[in-house]
């Protein structure tokens, strides 16, 4: 990347923008994040991961999902937390995703299109960001 | 087909009510009923915190919010939210339900409690692409900042927003910068305190390891407006996550020309670097961590002069810690006025907390100043675990003290919990319940600052040491009359004499425990005894014998062993060998072990 002035930083700005929608804006694609802090990692999050990978590719649908790693969510006692924006669905995140139920998340809410009982955690704040995009004051 | 709905009802383990599952079960039946079964999908959640409110039902995707749902309603919600698609009005949460009336909220038109400036991209973004970090007005402060305004502008917006130091201490940030920039010297740095230290307390390394690259910005901009080209982040050693992508953040701000020689061409020049701190507790005070950035021995050293002025190699300093620096951005962006309509009047923004220890929702939480420790232990937190009685909430860490019951109504700002005799701190927040022993608690304290006082002086060094050997003694029911004064008078003399903070306020969690909790401290030097079962030379474990029914789980899980008993006849624990572990009392399925 070369070096920025203001005029190229705020063309990649505004390009970025529409690559990188967040979870909660609507997308085409179906986007997991897994929350990759030292306390998700610690839980098993790579183990998730690995599973999400590995159960994606078996149902041959690597091309209409989208993985990437975040930070900590904050839910510390449900770790390691997931977040799946499947389209045309609610954006939710799961709580203690070990690698059994990443397998589940796979099948039952991206294939089958139906939540799963019992590991949905509440999202604990608006995206302010999102907000004040929005003209929040 | 009508879009599908969902319905998301509170649940959760630690949960103690069984309403809930009845209303699950009670939804499911009108849905079935009412011949809606395939538009809508019920679900039990997690714990949504809100218990005294609860059940909760959640609806997506119109987010409504029900509150206090019983299983009477489940009728109502199938036929008017499912099938009419309209709201049950008398349920949805309302703004009155908040109960911190005190505290100024920005309008998000939800239910949370939370609001997240610090924590904004924490949990969105992935903290490796700075491209994410630019697609959320990332790195826009500083090119607001570097081209649309001056240094003493800065100032005054900081100013304005009233920020200050999240580090514990409280300092108006724009003070701190307007002294650095104002002070005479071609050299000028800007460190960011990485050192986080407390027992309990993690949000510095969340922070960076969720988004590192609103502490670099940050530090550009204060750079900027200083008048300094050079920043160092000193960051402990023991977070190698949080060093590896602060690493790798930097290099691509460089990479962007965002850090470096002449940022994004206005002729402005910042660098950053990392330094490692080997996790000493007293680093994390600011005149010892720039002794030991330097290379020396970590200690610390009189105030004034204060950093501003002479600082790093002697040279004036801004140094903040990382959630101070992660606001600005969005001080800037926002504006200072925005700032300062969120929280109270003096203590504006936000505070991050990590709320850890007896809770069921134990996590990382950012809330607007002037929320109440009721609405983060409570509300967002969901109560104490295993319905057990709340029994007091230390914040602060080893500095801080312990705030009880009486005072959970109080909103949260720098002077309120300075005059409950707690302190803001970094923002640990540890909740006990009443298995737990204060005596204990200030025990470990007092060790935590016996291991990490420096020893330069002398009220320290030797302070923490007396205070640990007498409240030792009391766990063991050695304590004699006369030993809670002995207590208050070194505190005293330690908060008074001490060089730095960490041994000025060492004393703060055994005096604020005697302040609060006299009679517990009283029982176990007088009585011997201690209520909460946690001091274990004064704890005795009985087996109960017309409770007792001989199924001999006890005795199976004791490791010493020293429970014996016929099968279905009763046993008996040897007083002798008992180590005090507790593995029989928490096994015991009957009640028979009883602890005293």
């Amino acid at each position: 990347m070369a070096k920025m002035n203001v005029a190229s930083l705020d063309k990649h700005r505004a390009a970025m923008k529409a690559k990188y929608p967040t979870s909660l804006q609507p997308s085409q694609k179906t986007r997991i994040i897994v929350g990759m802090g030292t306390c998700g990692i610690a839980a098993g999050a790579r183990d998730a991961w690995e599973e999400l990978k590995k159960s994606i590719a078996e149902f041959g649908i690597e091309h209409e999902v989208l993985m990437k790693q975040t930070g900590c969510m904050g839910l510390c006692q449900v770790e390691p937390t997931v977040e799946i924006a499947v389209p045309g669905m609610p954006t939710v995140i799961y709580g203690k995703v070990t690698a059994e139920v990443a397998k589940r998340l796979v099948r039952k809410h991206i294939v089958e299109k139906t939540l799963i009982d019992g590991h949905i955690q509440d999202r604990p704040a608006t995206d302010i960001v999102l907000w004040a995009a929005k003209g929040g004051e | 087909m009508a879009e599908r709905q969902y319905l998301l009802v509170c649940g959760g383990e630690g949960c103690q009510s069984g309403k809930s599952e009845e209303l699950f079960l009670a939804l499911h039946q009108q849905a079935e009923a009412l011949g809606v079964k395939n538009d809508v999908q019920i679900i039990r959640t997690g714990c949504y915190g809100f218990c005294e409110k609860g059940p909760i039902v959640k609806v997506m995707p119109s987010e409504s919010f029900y509150r206090g749902v019983r299983a009477e309603d489940a009728k109502e919600i199938i036929a008017e939210r499912v099938v009419a698609r309209k709201d049950v009005q008398r349920l949805l949460y309302r703004k009155e339900d908040r109960l911190a009336a005190t505290t100024r909220v920005p309008e998000g038109g939800t239910y949370n409690k939370q609001f997240r400036i610090v924590l904004r991209n924490c949990g969105v973004i992935d903290p490796e692409n700075i491209d994410e970090y630019i697609s959320r007005d990332g790195y826009a402060a500083l090119e607001k900042v570097l081209f649309t305004m001056k240094p003493e502008e800065v100032v005054e917006e900081l100013k304005v927003s009233g920020l200050r130091g999240r580090g514990g201490a409280g300092f108006p940030t724009g003070v701190k910068w307007e002294l650095t920039r104002v002070a005479p010297g071609e050299q000028k740095y800007v460190i960011c305190n990485a050192d986080e230290g407390d027992p309990g307390a993690y949000m510095d390394r969340a922070t960076i390891e969720g988004d590192p690259h609103s502490v670099v910005e940050a530090m550009a901009i204060c750079g900027y407006t200083v008048g300094a080209t050079k920043g160092y982040v000193y960051i402990r050693a023991e977070y190698p996550l949080a060093i590896e992508r602060l690493k790798i953040a930097i290099r691509q701000a460089e990479e962007f020309g965002l850090l470096g020689k002449d940022i994004l061409g206005s002729g402005v020049d910042f660098e950053l670097e990392i330094r490692l701190g080997a996790g000493a507790f007293v680093c994390g005070e600011e005149t010892a961590l720039m002794r030991s950035l330097e290379g020396n021995r970590g200690m610390p050293v009189p105030k004034p002069p204060y950093p501003a002025t002479s600082g790093l190699w002697k040279k004036p300093t801004v140094i903040n810690n990382v959630e101070t620096f992660a606001n600005v951005p969005m001080v800037i962006l926002k504006g200072g006025k925005w700032f300062s309509s969120i929280g109270t009047e003096k203590s504006t923004g936000t505070k991050v907390f990590a709320l850890t220890g007896k809770i069921n929702n134990s996590g990382l939480v950012e809330v607007p100043m002037g929320t109440t420790l009721r609405e983060i232990i409570f509300d967002i937190g969901g109560g104490i675990r295993g319905g057990k009685r709340f029994k007091g909430v230390q914040t602060g860490g080893p500095s801080g003290g312990i705030i009880t019951a009486k005072d959970l109504d109080a909103p949260i700002s720098y002077e309120s919990l300075t005059a409950l005799g707690s302190m803001m701190g970094s923002g640990g927040m540890i909740v006990m319940d009443e298995d737990d022993c204060v005596v204990d608690v200030s025990k470990f304290y007092m060790d935590f600052c016996v291991d990490e006082s420096c020893g330069k002086c002398a009220p320290c060094r030797i302070g923490t040491n007396q205070m640990h050997t007498i409240l030792d003694r009391i766990t063991k029911g050695e304590g004699e009359e006369g030993d809670l004064a002995k207590l208050e008078k070194i505190g005293q003399a330690m908060t008074k004499a001490s060089l730095c903070m960490l041994g000025g306020s060492a004393a703060n969690p055994t005096i604020s425990t005697i302040r609060h909790f006299r009679d517990e401290y009283l029982e176990h030097i007088r009585d011997h005894r201690c209520r909460s079962g946690s001091c274990k030379a004064l704890v005795t474990f009985t087996i109960l014998a017309d409770k007792c029914i001989g199924c001999g789980l006890c005795a199976r899980r004791c490791p010493v062993p020293c429970i014996a008993g016929e099968k279905k006849g009763v046993h008996v624990i040897d007083q002798a060998k008992c180590v005090k572990c507790g593995e029989c009392f928490t096994a015991c399925k009957f009640g028979a072990v009883v602890k005293a």
